[in-house]
C-alpha cells in the first residue's frame, strides 16, 4: 500500500457522491475507522465530532472551516487552500450533508484576502454541485484569537472575537447557538480522501493513537522551508533532515503555544498526539539565535493577540512580557522571583479562559527548563 | 433547571444536587465557599475573573465554577494546592493593575476585591503595584461619577446597562492589555445617553463606578447658620439604611433617623410620603380626567394620551426621553413627590416657618442617584429658587452618620417635623415596584365609587411581588354618577420595574398594541428600594426584604389611604385649591424634553 497523502488529485464531486450513496450514518463511521483527528492542532476526533453534532437538538445546523492560520509558522492551510480548495469545499459540502445543514461558513484570516477571487470561484463550483448548501466567505480582522473556534463563531456573528464559556461545545451551541461542525482546513481534506482511497489507507500510518498523513510547515533557519506531508509519528530528526535545518539549536513545535524541543536532546521524537504537537508549525531556531529574544518575541505576540477577556491571560501575559524583558537586560533575578514566574506559567495554563490563555506560558516554561542557565543569571 | 437531582462530590464529601446547576451554586448549596468577582445573582454569566475557578477530577484545566454545569459523579476540589495558587495569582494580577489605596477609597470595607486580597492573605504586591493614573476620574455627569483606574474589567457594569436596563452606555475597548471599559468614543458621562439609575454603581464591586458625593455641600450648608436647611426622607432609604449599620436588610429605623438627623443639624425633617400622597392626588385625578376626555371626549384636560404612565423616576423619565421620545406625552405631568416637595419647601412651608424661601438649603434622602440629575433639571425652579438643592443617596447620609459617630442605633424615636408632618401607608408604598400603583387604586377606585378597592386590607396584592412586568385589571362598577362614562369598563394596569421591562410595555405602545389604561414604571428593579442610591449589596434576597419592611410599615400606619391624609386635604384648602387646579400646574406639574439617542451635545444645558 502507497503512503497515503491527501495531496492528490480527486476527481471533483466524487467523494460528495460518495457520501450521498453510503449515507450520513455511512460517512461518520468511514471518519471513525480512519481515526482522524483534528488537524488544527487541538486533535479531537473528527468522527465523533461529526457524530455528536449529527445527533445534537436542533433543526438548523452549521457548518463552519477554520481558515484563520494565525499560529506562528503555520502555512500549510494557505497551501492547501491555493491548491485544493475544491477539495476543502467538498469536505464542508459532505458535512453540511451528514448534519442536513444549509450554510457552511469558510472564515478566512484577513491576511489571505489576495485568494478572495480563486476562492470565491471554488465555492460557486462547488455549490453548483450541492445547489442545498449556501457557502459563505468570512473574513477574519487580523487577530489571533479568531482562530479559537468560540472566538472564530463570535466573530462571524459580528462580535468581538473572545472565545465564550464551555460546556456548552459548539456540538451543540454553536453558530448563532445552533449545532455546528467546526474544523480546521486540513481536516476537511482529509475527508474526501477518506472516502475515495479508503479510511483503511488513511489509517494505515501513524501512531497508535495519532493516524494518517499530515502537513508541516516546517521554516526558520532551514535551507528549505517549506510544506511537507510526512506521516503521524515521523520523527523531528526526519523532519529537520528533509528541511535541511543548519545547525539547530531548538525547535519550536506547535506555533507559539507548543513546544520548544531542544535539538541536542529531541531528535528522536516523534511528531504526533502522543509526543510533540503535530498541529504543523515546525519553526527552528539555529545556534546563533538568541535565546531570550525569542522568547521575547513569542510573549510580545501573546501580548498582542490576547482578547482581554480573562485576568490570568491578559495580566498574565503582561507581567511574563516584563519580567522576559528584564532577562534580555541582563538584569539579575532572585531565584524566589523566577519561581514566582514560573508559578504564575502554571496558573495561566491551569486557569485561562481558552487555548490562547492556556498555552501562553508553554515557551517560557519548557525554555527555562532547558536552557534556564543560558538565559537568566541568578543573584543569590 | 431540572428538579432532578444527581450525585456530586465536594471535596471529598457526597451532595446531591439538581441537574443542570452551575457548579458554584451546588458548592453555595452544599455551603462550600468559592470566591466569586465577575459573577452577580442579578446577571448574565461572566466567567472572566476566574477567581472562582476549582479543581474537576479528570479535567486538564481548573474550572470556572460560575460558568460550569455539574455532571452525575463529577468530582470537584474547591481548595486544592492548584486552586490556591490560581486564586493567589489572580487576585495579585488584579492588583498589580489597580491604582490608589483602600484608605482614600471610598469603597474602603466594602469592597469586593479588598475582601479577597483579606481572605487570601495578600501581603506583598508579587507583581508590582500602579501607582500613577492612567485615566481621569470622569465627574461630569450629576449622578454616577467613573474612575477607571480602579477597574478590574469584571465586566458588571456593561452586564447591568445593556442586560438589565437596556440603556447600554458601557461596552469593552481595545484589547489584550489595553482592554478596559469605556463610554462611546470615551465620551464623558454627562454626555452619553446614561439615565443615572446607577444599577452600575450598586454592582461595582470596586470603587470604578460612584455616586456624586455631594456631603461636603451639606455640611457647608449645615454649618451655614444665616441657612435653614430642611431635608425630606423617603421611605425606602429609610427600610435600608440601617444595612449601613450592619442591621439586616428591612430594618426599619424611620423614628431614631429622625432623631439623628436633627443631631447632625438638620433644622426641619420632612417625610416625603406627604407629598407621595400629593402625587396620589394630582396623578389619580389627572388619570380620571384623561379617562374622561378619551371616554366622553369633554375637553377637561390638555393631554388625555393614554395609557398615562407614572413619571416618579427620573432615570425612568430620562430613558423615555432618549429612546421613546415620541412618547413623552404618556408620561403624567406630574413632578415626583421629591420635586412637589422641594417647590412647597420654598414657597408654602417657607412661608409657614417665616423663613426666606433664598436662606432655605432644601435636602432629600433619596434611593436615587437620578434624583441628583433631576433637582438640577432647568425646569425645576417653580419655587422661583432651585426646589431642591441636593438629592442625597442613602449611602452618603450614612457616611454623614458615621463621620458623627452618633451611635443611630441607641437614639430615642422622634416624628417627623410640622408643618407638613406625615403621610399614609399608601404613599409610604411608593418605595417598592408596585406601590405607587396600588397607592393610586386605593384612591381613584374610591373617587370612582365611593368604596374601597374590593382587596383584603386594601392589600392589592396582584401588583406587588418581583417579576419584571405584571399587569392586573379591575371592573368597575356602580360607580358614583358623575363618573358614569366609567360604568361598566374593564380597567388594565401594568407595572413594570427595570428600563428593560419598561421597554417592553413601551414597544407595545409604539405598535399600538397596549390594552392599559394606567402604568407604572419604576427604572430600578425591586423599585426605589433596589434604587442607584441604595447600601451595596443588591440582589434579589435584599430587595424582597426591603420590599416586606416596606408594606410591614404601610400596615403599621393609622391611614392608609393618600385621600385621608387630613393634612394634603389642608394643604389644598389653604393653598392649592383643586387637584389640577391653577396652583398646582405651577408647582407641581413639569414638561419633559425629547432627548433621541445622539449624545448630548457638551455645551447644551441637561
Amino acid at each position: 500500500m502507497s503512503t497515503p497523502s491527501i495531496l492528490t488529485t480527486l476527481n471533483k464531486g466524487e467523494a460528495y457522491k460518495k457520501a450521498m450513496a453510503i449515507g450520513p450514518e455511512g460517512v461518520i463511521k468511514e471518519l471513525q475507522a480512519s481515526e482522524l483527528r483534528g488537524r488544527g492542532g487541538a486533535g479531537f476526533p473528527t468522527g465523533m465530532k461529526w457524530q455528536f453534532t449529527r445527533g445534537a437538538a436542533g433543526d438548523k445546523k452549521y457548518v463552519v472551516c477554520n481558515a484563520d492560520e494565525g499560529e506562528l509558522g503555520t502555512f500549510k492551510d494557505r497551501k492547501l487552500l491555493l491548491e485544493h480548495a475544491h477539495k476543502m469545499f467538498e469536505g464542508m459540502a459532505i458535512a453540511a450533508y451528514v448534519l442536513g445543514a444549509k450554510d457552511a461558513y469558510l472564515y478566512l484570516r484577513w491576511e489571505y484576502h489576495f485568494m478572495k477571487a480563486d476562492i470565491e470561484k471554488a465555492m460557486a463550483e462547488m455549490h453548483a454541485l450541492c445547489p442545498e448548501v449556501d457557502f459563505h466567505l468570512n473574513f477574519g480582522g487580523g487577530a489571533y484569537v479568531c482562530g479559537e473556534e468560540s472566538a472564530l463563531i463570535e466573530s462571524i456573528e459580528g462580535k468581538r472575537g473572545e472565545p465564550r464559556n464551555k460546556p456548552p461545545y459548539p456540538v451543540t451551541s454553536g453558530l448563532f447557538e445552533a449545532p455546528t461542525i467546526i474544523n480546521n482546513v486540513e481536516t476537511f481534506c482529509c475527508v474526501p480522501h477518506i472516502l475515495i482511497d479508503g479510511a483503511a489507507a488513511f489509517a494505515s500510518v501513524g501512531t497508535p493513537k495519532s493516524k494518517g498523513p499530515k502537513l508541516f510547515s516546517i521554516s526558520g533557519d532551514v535551507k528549505k522551508p517549506g510544506v511537507y506531508e510526512f506521516p503521524m509519528g515521523t520523527s523531528l530528526r526526519r523532519l529537520l533532515a528533509a528541511a535541511e535545518a543548519e545547525e539547530p539549536q531548538f525547535v519550536l513545535v506547535g506555533g507559539s503555544g507548543g513546544r520548544i524541543a531542544c535539538a541536542e536532546k529531541c531528535l528522536e521524537r516523534n511528531l504526533s498526539f502522543e509526543d510533540l504537537p503535530p498541529g504543523g508549525s515546525i519553526i527552528v531556531l539555529g545556534k546563533k539565535r538568541n535565546l531570550v529574544s525569542a522568547l521575547r518575541s513569542v510573549m510580545d505576540f501573546f501580548v498582542e493577540e490576547s482578547c482581554g477577556q480573562c485576568v490570568p491571560c491578559r495580566e498574565g501575559c503582561y507581567r511574563l512580557l516584563h519580567f522576559v524583558e528584564k532577562m534580555e537586560k541582563g538584569e539579575k533575578v532572585t531565584r524566589k522571583e523566577l519561581n514566582r514566574y514560573l508559578e504564575l506559567g502554571t496558573t495561566m495554563q491551569n486557569s485561562s479562559k481558552c487555548g490562547l490563555g492556556q498555552s501562553a506560558s508553554n515557551v517560557f516554561v519548557s525554555m527555562l527548563d532547558y536552557f534556564e542557565e543560558k538565559m537568566v543569571k541568578i543573584q543569590n | 433547571m431540572s428538579e432532578k437531582l444527581i450525585t456530586i462530590q465536594i471535596n471529598g464529601k457526597e451532595y446531591e444536587v439538581p441537574e443542570g446547576s452551575s457548579i458554584l451554586a451546588a458548592c453555595r448549596k452544599a455551603g462550600w465557599h468559592v470566591p466569586t468577582l465577575c459573577h452577580h445573582d442579578d446577571l448574565t454569566i461572566a466567567g472572566i475573573c476566574r477567581i472562582c475557578v476549582v479543581e474537576v477530577e479528570g479535567w486538564r484545566t481548573l474550572q470556572a465554577a460560575c460558568a460550569t454545569p455539574v455532571a452525575p459523579n463529577m468530582k470537584i476540589k474547591t481548595y486544592s494546592d492548584k486552586v490556591r495558587l490560581a486564586r493567589r495569582n489572580i487576585l495579585e494580577l488584579m492588583l498589580a493593575d489597580h491604582y490608589g489605596e483602600c484608605y482614600s477609597c471610598i469603597r474602603n470595607q466594602k469592597c469586593e476585591l479588598q475582601k479577597l486580597a483579606y481572605e487570601y492573605g495578600v501581603d506583598e504586591y508579587y507583581f508590582g503595584h500602579k501607582t500613577e493614573r492612567k485615566w481621569e476620574v470622569d465627574d461630569s455627569s450629576y449622578s454616577v461619577v467613573r474612575d477607571q483606574d480602579k477597574c478590574i474589567q469584571c465586566n458588571r457594569c456593561i452586564r447591568t446597562c445593556e442586560g438589565i436596563q437596556t440603556v447600554g452606555i458601557f461596552d469593552k475597548v481595545f484589547k489584550g492589555h489595553e482592554c478596559t471599559v469605556d463610554t462611546f468614543w470615551n465620551h464623558p458621562m454627562r454626555e452619553t445617553i446614561c439615565i443615572n439609575c446607577g444599577q452600575c454603581i450598586n454592582r461595582c464591586p470596586t470603587a470604578a463606578l460612584k455616586e456624586k458625593n455631594e456631603t461636603d455641600q451639606v455640611w457647608e450648608a449645615i454649618a451655614d447658620p444665616t441657612k435653614t436647611v430642611v431635608i425630606q426622607t423617603a421611605p425606602a432609604p429609610r427600610s435600608a439604611i440601617g444595612e449601613e449599620f450592619g442591621l439586616e436588610p428591612g430594618t426599619n429605623v424611620t423614628k431614631k433617623l429622625n432623631t439623628a438627623l436633627r443631631a447632625i443639624g438638620f433644622d426641619k425633617v420632612l417625610d416625603t410620603n406627604f407629598t407621595a400622597d400629593l402625587t396620589i392626588m394630582e396623578e389619580g385625578t389627572e388619570l380620571l380626567m384623561r379617562l374622561k376626555k378619551a371616554l366622553t371626549g369633554e375637553n377637561c384636560i390638555k393631554n388625555a394620551t393614554l395609557p398615562m404612565i407614572t413619571s416618579c423616576s427620573p432615570g425612568w423619565v430620562k430613558f423615555c426621553e432618549h429612546f421613546f421620545p415620541e412618547q413623552l406625552d404618556h408620561l403624567s405631568t406630574c413632578k415626583s413627590p421629591q420635586q412637589m416637595f422641594g417647590a412647597l419647601i420654598k414657597t408654602h412651608v417657607a412661608k409657614k416657618m417665616n423663613v426666606e424661601p433664598k436662606d432655605i438649603v432644601s435636602v432629600s434622602l433619596m434611593p436615587c442617584t437620578a434624583k441628583k440629575f433631576e433637582c438640577n433639571r432647568p425646569e425645576m425652579n417653580a419655587s422661583g429658587f432651585k426646589d431642591v438643592d441636593f438629592g442625597l443617596t442613602t449611602r452618603e447620609l450614612g457616611q454623614m452618620i458615621k463621620e458623627t459617630g452618633i451611635k443611630i442605633l441607641e437614639l430615642p424615636d422622634s416624628d417627623f417635623d410640622n408643618p407638613i408632618g406625615h403621610g399614609s401607608g399608601a404613599g409610604m408604598i411608593f418605595g417598592a415596584t408596585g406601590g405607587v400603583m396600588e397607592a393610586a387604586l386605593r384612591t381613584a377606585y374610591w373617587i370612582v365609587t365611593g368604596r374601597d378597592v374590593p382587596f383584603k386590607d386594601l392589600d392589592i396584592l396582584p401588583v406587588r411581588g418581583m417579576d419584571g412586568v405584571r399587569e392586573a385589571s379591575v371592573k368597575l362598577e356602580n360607580v358614583k354618577p358623575e363618573w358614569s362614562f366609567l360604568e361598566g369598563v374593564t380597567a388594565w394596569f401594568a407595572i413594570a420595574h427595570g428600563t428593560g421591562n419598561a421597554r417592553i410595555l413601551l414597544d407595545q405602545i409604539a405598535a399600538g398594541t397596549s390594552k392599559y389604561h394606567f402604568i407604572e414604571i419604576m427604572a430600578c428593579p425591586g423599585g426605589c428600594l433596589g434604587g442607584g442610591g441604595m447600601p451595596i449589596p443588591t440582589n434579589l434576597e435584599i430587595r424582597k426584604a426591603r420590599a416586606r419592611a416596606i408594606y410591614a410599615e404601610d400596615h403599621n400606619m393609622d391611614i392608609r389611604r393618600s385621600h385621608d391624609n387630613e393634612l394634603v386635604m389642608e394643604l389644598y384648602k389653604d393653598f392649592l385649591g383643586t387637584p389640577l387646579g391653577h396652583k398646582s400646574h405651577e408647582l407641581l406639574h413639569t414638561h419633559y424634553t425629547p432627548r433621541g439617542k445622539k449624545s448630548v451635545d457638551p455645551k447644551g444645558s441637561i
